[in-house]
């Protein structure tokens, strides 16, 4: 049994707390505070080097903190301060950034991991004490926050999830952050304007501003304190001893805290995340070649390559799709039975000299190579020819389906020595710019009509088979629509007739970085489709704690690890969800119905409507969304919401047994039963601890299903795989 | 005795005169030439399959919606005495002499008139003047896209109707409420509430949005209700109870009505069938059933059986092998057991026969009395052509590297041993002790040694295994997944002891019916999940357009083309009511903005009567709005011009009620009175202009020439089709 067993027991049992809602002892506040504090760093940093080998998703957010310390760019679907503190961390700590974190069960061996672990594992332990506040400042009854925090030390899913090198526990110290002086400035409320209301009501926005840097997810948080300042604003314009001014007051210090605060600090974390990250990487194809021109090490960089587009000029194509590929032809035909035996035109991801284009007018075939003739620019809405450099022919579009999109038409690569029909023929299109403007190589983004069918010439982001050596099918679109997929820029460009300028030039503005990060982003949110023979976690599973994941270890003889968590906490929360809601309409039928309540009562149908109320629509707000996201869901995404229902746990045990010994006419009796339940509910989660601990703790030796395991007989449900 | 003829019978009959003329015109501009053009136009082609297949009572799954809007279609078509003979494959296509055209159009003709009316009442029972209600009922009447819509076998016309008469008797309900609760016309209004929302639900789920607001808004009343002291708590009680019973009890109700029309009608197999279960197959006539019928029930050892995947996707097909092997090495390199394949075939072969094998005994036959296999029992199952035992071990599989390669077991004498024992697993067993059913029991077979699970991996072999569906052993696995089980569906007794024989072997009839033991229940649960997770393509469509295009009615879509002439048919609606209905949603959200802002300082602009008008009229017509068009940003469908118009409708109730209270609010003096209403007649001829300029394209004739066309293009986006000469 863990030395840590018997301490919390002091909590409930020793003082006593009154079973009447009086303000407990002042002097118990900090006492109390410290003993969770210090619990709950004793149960996160206990055994935390083990297993000293990359577990789970510490293959990612590791790799990425190592990215940071060596400053190579890399592309993520969060944003990065998240993956910026592991860097920073590991960085002040020892780390040199030289460990690959290829897969999961690589041993660190003599890297210094602890640094970054230590930091998750600090900023987890924080989330018990913000919880413990948070719940003491709605409820003002220290069991009910005793009881959450309880909840939160000993949920074996919590301890797991702050062990390792992941995103979660930053996320949920931003969120708790944020909630926590949310909560704390609604208490000052009654002193607007004061210094402490100031410094909680800013720390919500830099909170908010930390949640969002982490990841997306945090923007429901963001909506959480956005509908408790509407509803509070609300409030204030109701009050009529409020002039207008004074009202404007707080209309624009909430505006200052809450929207600007949390967007420059958002903004500025990702000026230094460009900043850091200087060198070419892993992360540049996803990238335009705008931005790529950027990136110490891209062959884009420092290249000089002349402005605008002219006739006789040597060019690449890339798509604009994210992760599009190069405009690329080759010698091989497409096979037999599949549209027209021509060659195939396809997308490819690598720089090849295959992709290299010549640009040619669509009328005349003079030698444009020839030094002494006068240089024609390519203008928007002109009809050219594209022949392929190594092959000599034409890009080329006719009514046979293409491929794998059967709803478009085939592209292929026609003609002899440039010499072909009206099918080769293209109007070129810049986006947004008028008849006879120039086209700008990198910045300019251009369609490619094909004059005899009128359709587009697009990239489907289909794979094509062995056939097409795994490239991405090229197509002429009869669909009309403006997607990334149609649309195309200029990257190399190769004309010795013209004047090179440096790319310095088309160099994009933070704004435009930001933007587009963002674009790329949101893209690959949205990209992570599961497949359909894939097993996925359902949201519906989570709060019924159906399935966990394996963070390390598979056969016997490894360490494992499983992030499940303690079910007894888990239902716990879900039956009190239940009783919460009865209660919940329960007191608003009374208060409508005109019961005359007591003051306690009255006292305490305030804290179940009003504190209760706000925590049940964070745990919605952390929840509901999932069900509508179409993007692969794990089972950590409930860890958030987890949170809020653990901390309506104690609201709801608390009110509804101080509701229970209200009818209990001796005091004494009352606070007898009040405090015999809390102790035993404050039992049964230290007694589901202590079986259920080798879960985040390390189990070596038989698995579960086994008799002789020590986890024999835990395993209540069939679908848990430890 | 004849007391009662001393006073003569009088029957007094009131007759709102705007009512019946307002039904007569609704009718004159949905039913005028209805069956013109007679030809398949545009979605026609997609509903008129159902309504043939409704004729010939086949089977068949619909994944854009629940049956009853089909239905009643196809009752269309009964009515008219169509026999369901007619290939709809092509928009534009004649109609035979056999298809009843003008009675298969003539229903949603009649709902989108009816609507007309509608719209009059509905403003009417939010207290609003009869003039108000008078232009709302015009500006539907002369709303081209809703005409264009209602003239044509297509389903948001009866949506609409229902929608609007769901709203209406929820209206009619509420202002009973007050004097005359549980009369009998409060509850025939109550009913008709609760069965309009669900035929609109059974048409289109779209209909769920507006059952929703209602219900939203029925517990907004109610919540208000408890707050009234003079209603005693008992009767609190049954107005609850009342209202439980009418808006969730009969929705839910009607809704399996629906489906058991819809399952009762449809007994005949038909080209859907292989996205259902085998169980729900052998229900219905002709196809599985021929097979299954008479097959034994519980499979034994020694049982000849194929077995299907359960999942269906990314196609139906059952375990499968065949003599040729893995290749010793793939082309990236790995290896593999070089042991015989084992696949799962999208096609009957007789290389879907296996054999359930006891692993203590030699013969391969079904004892007397057969020995039935239960869950948890251990069993080898033997490739019935090649007799070649199914195995797996840690060898990669070729295509999931992750997972264990699936074989029928070669000894080639290297150090490889067989490992062909599985156990059964019925997933759906009632006890520990159920025996292995044909058809009905979905089964995983979990190897003993190594504790994998047999699984479809959904990914297509390359050449060497001839392009079928890769099975695999899952190591790791991850809850239960439909693509793990697998369930016998042909099924009989071995008796031949001998290969030869037993490639010939023939049925053992036994007296059983399966299809019997399926009850509606357990079919409509099936059907309804099949419809809600049934995934097409993910279809381009050349007029599909996203759900920001619509309000400025950016895109139209072409529903016909005359073959010779440039007459044709479009959706395109009456752009002046379009942009009037977006202004007054404007103004409606800002005045309302405006008022509540001030209301909370305590400034009162209006009276308190004329502010509950305007916040219940909001509720309703700008709700109306809300839900019938934010959801479409969170959908991933392909998206069209017409899924607005139930919004569309909704918002242009909007228009009155916002003109009737500037009218009254803010036109004070009478000069102003009067320019306002000067004002509005303006206004009102140019939509009435607006729609005679369209007519053309909103009914297909007369035909228009090439600068006609030209002329009505008034948006660069409209495809207007124009014939080159």
């Amino acid at each position: 049994m863990p030395p840590r067993q018997r301490e919390p027991r002091r909590g409930p049992g020793g003082p006593g707390r009154p079973g009447r809602p009086t303000a407990p002892p002042v002097a118990a506040r900090p006492a109390a505070l410290a003993l969770v504090t210090l619990l709950s760093f004793a149960s996160r940093f206990h055994r935390l080097p083990e297993p000293p080998h990359v577990c789970w998703d510490e293959t990612h957010f590791g790799k990425m903190g190592s990215y940071y310390i060596n400053r190579t760019f890399f592309f993520d679907v969060h944003p990065p301060l998240g993956k910026m503190l592991i860097g920073l961390a590991g960085y002040l700590s020892g780390y040199d950034g030289t460990f690959p974190f290829q897969k999961p069960g690589d041993r660190y061996e003599q890297h210094n991991y602890m640094g970054m672990r230590g930091f998750c594992a600090f900023l987890g332990s924080c989330l018990v004490p913000f919880a413990y506040l948070t719940v003491l400042e709605l409820s003002k009854s220290l069991p009910a926050a005793l009881l959450t925090a309880f909840i939160l030390i000993f949920d074996t899913g919590c301890i797991t999830l702050s062990q390792y090198i992941l995103l979660d526990p930053i996320l949920m110290f931003f969120l708790m952050g944020a909630v926590l002086s949310m909560v704390k400035c609604n208490s000052c409320a009654d002193r607007p304007f004061s210094a402490s209301w100031w410094f909680w009501l800013s720390l919500t926005g830099v909170n908010l501003a930390g949640a969002m840097g982490v990841k997306f997810v945090g923007l429901f948080v963001v909506l959480l304190v956005g509908l408790n300042t509407i509803y509070d604003l609300w409030d204030l314009l109701g009050n009529l001893s409020l002039s207008l001014v004074m009202f404007g007051k707080h209309l624009l210090a909430r505006v200052l805290c809450l929207i600007v605060l949390p967007l420059a600090l958002y903004t500025a974390m990702f000026a230094v995340h460009f900043a850091v990250l200087n060198k070419s990487g892993p992360g540049d194809g996803f990238f335009s070649s705008a931005f790529q021109s950027q990136l110490i090490g891209n062959n884009l960089h420092n290249v000089s390559i002349p402005e605008h587009l002219a006739y006789g000029s040597v060019i690449t194509m890339k798509n604009l799709r994210m992760a599009g590929g190069y405009l690329h032809s080759h010698w091989h035909l497409y096979p037999e039975g599949i549209g027209a035996r021509q060659q195939q035109v396809t997308a490819y991801l690598h720089k090849d000299l295959n992709n290299l284009w010549i640009i040619k007018k669509h009328d005349s075939d003079t030698d444009l190579s020839d030094p002494l003739s006068p240089v024609e620019f390519v203008r928007h809405g002109d009809i050219i020819r594209l022949e392929h450099k190594e092959t000599s022919r034409n890009l080329h579009s006719h009514q046979h389906e293409a491929p794998l999109t059967r709803k478009h038409f085939q592209v292929t690569g026609y003609g002899i020595n440039g010499t072909g029909d009206s099918n080769d023929f293209w109007r070129i299109e810049v986006v947004g710019r008028k008849t006879g403007k120039l086209i700008k190589v990198l910045r300019s983004q251009i369609r490619l009509i094909h004059v005899a069918t009128g359709c587009i010439l697009g990239s489907s982001g289909k794979t094509l088979p062995k056939w097409g050596w795994e490239q991405v099918e090229v197509t002429c679109t009869p669909y009309l629509k403006e997607t990334p997929n149609s649309l195309w820029n200029f990257e190399d460009h190769i004309n010795p007739k013209l004047p090179n300028i440096s790319l310095d030039v088309l160099k994009p503005s933070f704004a435009e970085i930001l933007l587009e990060s963002h674009m790329v982003m949101i893209r690959g949110n949205s990209g992570l489709k599961p497949k359909d023979n894939e097993v996925t976690s359902k949201p519906w599973h989570w709060p019924i704690n159906y399935q966990g994941l394996r963070f390390s270890g598979v056969n016997e003889t490894d360490y494992r690890v499983y992030l499940l968590g303690n079910p007894v906490i888990w239902w716990l929360n879900l039956v009190t969800m239940g009783l919460y809601f009865l209660i919940t309409v329960c007191t608003a039928v009374a208060l409508k119905r005109g019961v005359q309540l007591t003051y306690e009562l009255k006292e305490l149908s305030g804290v179940v409507l009003r504190g209760g109320g706000q925590i049940t629509l964070g745990w919605l707000l952390h929840y509901l969304p999932f069900f509508m996201m179409g993007r692969v869901l794990y089972f950590h995404h409930y860890f958030p919401a987890m949170l809020f229902s653990s901390m309506l746990t104690g609201i709801t045990w608390d009110s509804l047994l101080k509701f229970c010994a209200g009818f209990l006419s001796p005091s004494t009796t009352a606070r007898k039963v009040y405090g015999g339940v809390f102790l035993a509910l404050v039992l049964l989660i230290l007694y589901s601890f202590y079986l259920f601990h080798p879960l985040s703790y390390g189990m070596i030796g038989p698995m579960a299903s086994d008799p002789s395991s020590p986890m024999a007989g835990l395993r209540w449900m069939d679908s848990w795989e430890f | 005795m004849l007391g009662f003829l001393k006073e003569p019978v009088v029957v007094t009959a009131e007759i709102n005169v705007n009512l019946v003329a307002l039904t007569v015109m609704g009718l004159i501009t949905r039913l005028w030439g209805l069956c013109y053009p007679r030809a398949v136009v545009f979605d026609e082609v997609y509903y008129g399959q159902f309504v043939s297949l409704y004729m010939k009572r086949i089977f068949f799954v619909d994944d854009s919606g629940p049956p009853f809007g089909h239905m009643l279609l196809a009752l269309g078509g009964y009515l008219g005495g169509f026999d369901g003979n007619f290939l709809w494959n092509r928009i534009g296509a004649e109609y035979t002499m056999n298809v009843p055209v003008w009675s298969l159009r003539l229903l949603p003709a009649l709902a989108g008139a009816l609507c007309v009316p509608l719209a009059y009442q509905i403003l009417v029972e939010l207290h609003f003047s009869h003039c108000a209600a008078l232009g709302a009922a015009l500006l539907i009447l002369l709303e081209n896209s809703l005409i264009t819509q209602s003239r044509f076998m297509l389903l948001e016309s009866i949506l609409i109707f229902f929608i609007l008469l769901a709203v209406l008797s929820y209206l009619k309900f509420y202002n009973l409420q007050r004097h005359r609760s549980f009369s009998g016309r409060w509850w025939f209004w109550l009913m008709l509430t609760g069965v309009a929302c669900s035929c609109a639900v059974g048409v289109k789920y779209m209909g769920l949005f507006t059952y929703m607001l209602l219900l939203a808004i029925a517990g907004l009343h109610f919540w208000h209700m408890i707050g009234d002291q003079t209603l005693s708590n008992v009767s609190l009680l049954c107005h609850f109870l009342a209202r439980g019973l009418a808006l969730l009890l009969i929705p839910v109700v009607m809704y399996l009505s629906f489906f058991y029309v819809h399952l009762a009608l449809l007994y005949c197999s038909g080209p859907h069938d292989q996205i259902m279960t085998s169980a729900f197959q052998a229900s219905l006539e002709g196809g599985l059933a021929r097979i299954t019928q008479g097959q034994p029930l519980e499979v034994a050892y020694g049982s000849q059986i194929t077995l299907r995947n359960v999942l269906g996707k990314p196609m139906q097909c059952w375990l499968h092998s065949h003599t040729n092997t893995y290749p010793i090495r793939y082309e990236n390199g790995r290896g593999s057991s070089h042991q015989q394949q084992v696949t799962c075939y999208p096609f009957k072969d007789v290389n879907n026969w296996w054999i359930v094998k006891d692993p203590g005994m030699q013969q391969l036959v079904v004892s007397n009395p057969p020995r039935p296999v239960r869950h948890g029992h251990i069993v080898q199952l033997v490739h019935g052509i090649t007799t070649r035992y199914l195995n797996t071990h840690d060898v990669a599989a070729p295509l999931s590297p992750h997972s264990q390669e699936v074989s029928c077991y070669i000894d080639y004498n290297i150090s490889m041993p067989a490992q062909n024992l599985w156990r059964v697993e019925i997933v759906n067993r009632e006890s520990d002790t159920d025996v292995w059913k044909t058809i009905l029991s979905e089964v995983r077979f979990v190897h003993v040694n190594t504790s994998a699970v047999l699984k479809l991996s959904g990914a297509s072999l390359p050449e060497w295994g001839y392009r079928q569906l890769e099975v695999v052993g899952e190591k790791l696995s991850k809850g239960y997944h439909q693509s793990m089980l697998w369930n016998v569906e042909e099924h009989r007794y071995g008796k031949s002891q001998e290969q030869k024989e037993r490639e010939v072997e023939l049925h053992s009839p036994t007296q059983m019916d399966i299809s019997k033991n399926l009850s509606f229940m357990a079919k409509f649960t099936e059907l309804q999940w099949k419809i809600l997770t049934l995934k097409n393509e993910d279809t381009e469509h050349k007029y599909s357009s996203s759900a920001l295009d619509w309000i400025t009615m950016d895109t139209n879509i072409a529903y016909w083309l005359h073959p010779t002439s440039g007459a044709q048919i479009h959706l395109l609606g009456n752009v002046v009511t379009w942009a009037s209905a977006n202004a007054a949603a404007l103004v409606y959200t800002c005045l309302s903005l405006w008022y509540l802002i001030r209301r909370r300082r305590r400034i009162y602009d209006i009276p308190e009567d004329s502010w509950q008008l305007w916040v219940s009229a909001g509720g309703v017509c700008g709700g109306g709005w809300v839900v019938n068009y934010l959801p479409f940003f969170l959908m991933e469908k392909t998206l069209f011009l017409y899924h607005y118009l139930p919004a569309l409708t909704f918002q242009i109730l909007l228009i009155p009620v916002v003109l009737q209270h500037l009218g009254d609010h803010l036109c004070r003096s009478v000069l102003l009175k009067s320019m306002f209403s000067a004002l509005i007649v303006a206004w009102f001829s140019s939509v009435y202009f607006v729609y005679c300029t369209f007519s053309p394209v909103t009914y297909g004739q007369p035909a228009l020439s090439m600068t006609e066309l030209k002329d009505l293009r008034w948006k660069d986006s409209w495809n207007i089709l124009i014939r080159k000469q």
